[in-house]
């Protein structure tokens, strides 16, 4: 251990021995969004001429929407002209130059998940010699998946390489004037993960955002587009449990999910971005749009996500159930604590005959956090057969915490059975004495109650990801008891 | 034999109310005390005052606990100074599992007396060993704690825990109340095989039937916050033929168990 260490150390020390980094630091553009700068973002990125004008349209589209206002949320003013769209990777003079600098603080939350030496100096942005482990780590894979006709890249990579799929599907799921992030997204979208399974692939591994290291500053305007063709299978891993530092404050994302016949595509999310200070300054807000088409029948789309990061979350991951007997699944944790915002849940539109789909959110309010499910389930007239069953479950920490639940059910076809069930818990004083009884303290036996009461979703993540995902919700609700 | 538990003038107020009016009670190792009454008198209250749950307030009083004083420690504490509380109406805690739950609570237990912690292996035989001891089938252990267990499952589990914790004072919550007669028998036969010379044993009751099954070396009538009478075995067997109801005629301070009760008016 000493020895692995040591070596690492000496790594993170290195100076950075490449020299140009000066080049890299000119092109960060001044606040403000215009169609000049979305040319500027376009031209860096050496994109196509469509793609320009598709941005420049969206960019439009988004002057003439206006930011939502329906969720549960207190946002602060955001002042759009403020924020600088295209920042160049943090030059590594810049960055902290060991894990020496780098906050005590933050060292110590990645010492409890368990966070990889190797791992801790890329997440808290160290100059990025030291990230060669898991460079290597990635070639490695990258090269399999070739072998099996995967193409997992960046989305700036597909653009170049791939032009014709990325042009075939972007937009195709999430439409630019879907709504108002969707659409800035759109305009000025950075970067991003693209995958492609072709027909009959059963993709050979867990894909996972993780091996790919070239997105490490994607943070704030991501785009994700995944295509499984007919009788493919994939399974995806957003994000990572150790908390991210990122300088922008506004993240909108957009993530499109194309699954074509029998084709089966699962993402799984763990998202911990800043969540402020115990007051509320600081912290990331946080508007995705995530939505998967089940265009085939029989396809299948399951949403997994672990929310606990994030000052404002504004997400809810959808399935459009389009396909005939196809299938769509959300799981759902979201933790809320200290001053952190969340209005999360689904939408299930079904479009096709004997479309089943299945809801499971488990919201979690500590300290002063709100927590809200939303979510839609439509039936259209022609989905004959169509089933939904939704449970919604909350639990409450503490006495200044709030969980509120928004189901909206349209059924316009009789043949539907669509059931909901909801609980909300405070979590039990009961439950609480009962495990302080039996010798367990106050902070482990709430860990175990909530761990518990998160278990449907928790054992749909892959293995390793709910290990980690059950320590990020201990260290996230430290605190919140006593 | 030495006295493990010493409770002198014990007062105590659930929400304003004094429900605890000076009780006084001493339990010597290795013995079983019975303690009856009627609903209200405050039975168990002793119980959660002596776990230490919340919303009781002490006002008068001491407890001592081999030696320490009880009331000055923190509820998990208590648990792992050997106070087990077997409890009314065990909660349920939902997707915990029971073997984890239970392995966790050793383990917390272990700890704080400084033993090292038992790996899963050694803790499955461990459970293995106790289950046979009580002659209970294993379908416990893969279950939530308490989730959709009936109520003499729940009992079962309560006495199990117990087996396996090896609590130096334990402390049964009216565990006969919303039991048939076999799982009264079974939860008893499990609590008389946990008798021992180092343990002791209170049975919070209101019917004397429990007392059929585990037979107490002493029975304290608990009325109005206190303890108004004390006897052996038989006294159970009195209140059970002529009620509490004299109790409220004044009552009387001693009650000889070989003199006939003044009132029998249930």
């Amino acid at each position: 251990m000493s020895g692995e260490t040591s070596t690492i150390d000496k790594m993170v020390e290195q100076k950075y021995q490449h020299g140009f980094v000066t080049d890299i630091e000119s092109e960060t553009l001044p606040p403000g969004l215009s169609p000049d700068v979305i040319r500027a973002i376009s031209a860096r990125k050496n994109e196509p001429e469509w793609l320009l004008e598709w941005r420049l349209k969206a960019y439009e589209h988004w002057l003439e929407m206006e930011q939502p206002d329906w969720a549960h949320l207190n946002i602060d003013p955001i002042d759009f002209q403020a924020i600088s769209y295209f920042s160049a990777p943090k030059s590594d003079k810049d960055r902290p130059q060991s894990l020496d600098e780098v906050d005590p603080k933050l060292l110590e939350t990645y010492d409890k998940l368990g966070v990889p030496l190797h791992e801790r100096a890329r997440l808290a942005g160290v100059a990025v010699d030291a990230v060669f482990d898991s460079v290597s780590v990635g070639t490695t894979f990258k090269a399999e998946l070739r072998k099996a006709g995967v193409i997992f890249c960046s989305f700036s990579e597909a653009v170049q390489d791939h032009p014709e799929l990325v042009q075939k599907y972007l937009g195709s799921v999430v439409p630019q004037r879907d709504n108002f992030f969707a659409a800035l997204n759109c305009a000025v979208f950075t970067d991003g993960s693209f995958v492609f399974i072709p027909k009959g692939v059963r993709c050979p591994m867990e894909l996972s955002t993780y091996f790919r290291i070239n997105a490490a500053e994607t943070g704030q305007f991501e785009r994700t587009l995944i295509v499984a063709e007919e009788g493919s299978h994939v399974s995806y891993l957003e994000g990572c449990t150790a908390p991210m530092r990122d300088e922008n404050q506004l993240h909108a994302a957009v993530v499109e999910l194309v699954a074509l016949e029998d084709a089966d595509i699962k993402y799984s999310t763990v998202q911990n971005w800043y969540p402020g200070d115990e007051n509320g300054v600081g912290g990331i807000y946080n508007f995705v749009t995530k939505r998967g088409d089940c265009r085939g029948a029989r396809s299948r789309v399951s949403w997994t996500q672990v929310e606990t990061g994030s000052s404002i979350t504004w997400k809810y991951p959808s399935c459009i159930l389009r396909g005939d007997d196809s299938v769509g699944e959300f799981y759902s944790v979201a933790l809320t604590n200290n001053c952190q915002q969340a209005d999360t849940g689904t939408k299930m539109i079904h479009i096709g005959r004997n479309t089943r789909s299945k809801i499971i959110s488990k919201g979690i309010s500590a300290g002063r956090g709100q927590n809200a499910y939303r979510g839609l389930v439509r039936v259209t007239p022609r989905a004959e057969n169509a089933r939904n069953y939704t449970q919604c479950d909350s639990m409450l920490i503490g006495k200044n915490c709030g969980a509120h639940t928004f189901p909206y059910i349209e059924v316009r076809n009789p043949s539907a059975k669509v059931e909901h069930e909801a609980t909300t818990s405070r979590i039990g004083e009961d439950q609480l004495f009962y495990c302080l009884q039996r010798g367990i303290s106050e902070e482990d036996a709430v860990s175990m109650i909530v761990d518990g009461f998160c278990k449907q979703v928790f054992k749909e993540l892959p293995m390793e990801f709910a290990v980690e995902a059950k320590a990020l919700l201990e260290v996230s609700l430290e605190g919140a008891v006593g | 034999m030495s006295t493990m538990l010493k409770i002198t003038d014990l007062h105590a107020t659930v929400a304003g109310k004094e429900i605890l009016k000076g009780l006084n009670l001493e339990l010597e190792a290795g013995e079983i005390h019975a303690i009856m009454g009627p609903n209200g008198a405050g039975k168990s209250t002793l119980g959660n005052i002596l776990a230490g749950r919340e919303g009781y307030e002490v006002t008068q009083g001491e407890v001592m606990f081999n030696g320490k004083n009880l009331l000055e420690l923190e509820p998990e504490e208590r648990a792992c100074e050997g106070v087990f509380l077997a409890f009314q109406y065990p909660v349920e805690i939902p997707g915990v599992n029971n073997t984890y739950f239970l392995r966790a609570a050793l383990n917390a237990q272990r700890k704080y007396r400084g033993e090292e912690e038992l790996d899963s292996v050694g803790f499955l035989r461990l459970v293995r060993e106790k289950l046979e001891i009580l002659h209970i089938g294993d379908g416990l252990l893969h279950r939530a704690v308490n989730e959709g267990f009936s109520g003499g499952e729940k009992k079962r589990n309560e006495i199990f825990q117990m087996a396996v914790l090896e609590p130096t004072l334990a402390i049964l919550d009216e565990t006969d109340s919303g039991l048939d007669i076999d799982a009264l028998k079974t939860v008893a036969e499990g609590v008389n095989r946990l008798r021992s010379k180092d343990r002791g044993m209170i049975v919070v009751t209101h019917y004397q039937r429990l007392l059929d099954y585990i037979v107490p070396d002493k029975v304290h009538v608990l009325a109005d916050g206190k303890l108004v009478a004390t006897g052996g075995a038989d006294l159970a067997l009195k209140l059970e033929e002529q009620g509490y109801a004299w109790l409220e005629d004044g009552g009387i301070a001693t009650l000889d168990t070989d003199s006939p009760a003044t009132t029998a008016n249930p």
